[in-house]
């Protein structure tokens, strides 16, 4: 008999509990799988989202309702936004090669982590546990009010300290992201003195779609003589080869849809 | 069971953490993982703080907030200048410097 079926009632989970442990569990542990599943970093990235709001639901069915908040406050509003943010500014596109560097690692990865799980689920299923003593009469009906009690007397000087940890973090991210100009910094009045000096083009590009057929940004431009200007679309979908060719958007367009004097020039 | 259960989906969590740091190659992913631990550790504190029924537990999944808060602001850092001067996120390719 295993001592998880002990007799004491505060044990037992209450119907409503089960029913939010049993939805919201599965959620976050599935969520979570996709950190070792998902090729591309977004996607992981979207999951852990979910796995962090599904976590500030069970906080708040362990009595737990600030903690709760602040999870979705903390987790999901500012550090998943912040690996995003990252993300952007590395590239969305970038995916993890699965291709084995280290020889036999994946395999020794996961021997290691199956032995943790065997710690760890063994440790949990021999442990005996009296009771579940609840929080009714600690938190009082008011749960943030008790935790700032307690955060600002017995736990005043770790507040004060955890204080000085993030303003350090704070230097220390401007720091370390922090770049010396080498260079004299290019001011507009320089590009536009240079653009004249090189005879390049003299008035701001034209904008993607203009005189065109279609006003999307990813409708090259036309100019007087109906020839395609390569340059309005933006760079970053030339790169991708997300461009639409004016070609591709001709075939597209519906017969009658037409006038059979504007012809739509390839 | 209401302890073990989420003391069992804690270890769960935390596995699946470990794993990644173990398993994927991209940075930013690992440090997901990292997070993940950390959630995990923060799941435990609660059931056991609703277990002995006072809220140090609590304070302390909330002091870990803070620091992990903290610590994600610094990594990321790292992340990104390492990106800017070798162009990768990948963690076998930061000892090119030696190359």
């Amino acid at each position: 008999m295993s001592p998880l079926a002990a007799g004491d009632p505060s044990l037992v989970m209450s119907v409503s509990e089960q029913v939010l442990f049993w939805t919201v569990g599965p959620i976050v542990v599935i969520a979570a799988s996709a950190l070792l599943f998902a090729k591309r970093a977004v996607v992981t990235a979207c999951s852990v989202m979910v796995t962090m709001v599904g976590l500030a639901f069970l906080y708040v069915g362990l009595e737990a309702p600030f903690l709760g908040v602040v999870q979705v406050v903390v987790y999901t509003g500012a550090i998943m936004m912040l690996f995003v943010f990252v993300l952007m500014l590395v590239g969305v596109d970038i995916s993890d090669s699965f291709i084995e560097t280290i020889r036999g690692q994946r395999w020794l990865s996961l021997l290691l982590a199956l032995g943790l799980a065997a710690v760890l689920g063994g440790a949990v299923w021999r442990a005996s546990f009296s009771g579940v003593a609840g929080l009714a009469q600690a938190s009082g009906g008011n749960n943030p009010g008790a935790v700032a009690e307690l955060l600002f007397s017995d736990y005043a000087f770790t507040l004060e300290v955890t204080g000085c940890l993030l303003v350090i973090a704070a230097i220390g991210a401007v720091v370390l992201t922090h770049r010396v100009r080498l260079t004299a910094k290019v001011t507009q009045a320089d590009r536009a003195r240079r653009r004249v000096r090189d005879g390049l083009h003299l008035t701001p590009p034209p904008a993607p779609g203009n005189y065109a057929r279609h006003n999307a940004a990813d409708v090259p431009a036309l100019d007087a003589s109906g020839q395609v200007i390569e340059d309005s679309v933006p760079e970053v979908l030339r790169m991708r080869g997300q461009v639409h060719s004016l070609h591709g958007l001709a075939q597209d367009l519906v017969p009658g849809d037409v006038p059979p004097d504007e012809e739509v020039k390839p | 069971m209401t302890v073990s259960a989420y003391l069992l989906l804690a270890s769960v969590l935390f596995v699946i953490g470990t794993a990644t740091v173990l398993l994927r190659r991209n940075s930013i992913i690992v440090f997901m993982g990292i997070e993940l631990m950390l959630n995990a550790a923060n799941l435990a504190f609660l059931a056991f703080s609703r277990m002995w029924g006072n809220l140090d537990g609590q304070l302390a999944a909330f002091f870990v907030m803070v620091v992990a808060a903290a610590e994600v602001v610094v990594g990321l850092a790292i992340i990104v200048s390492l990106f800017r001067t070798r162009r990768t996120v990948s963690v076998d390719d930061e000892n090119l410097m030696r190359h």
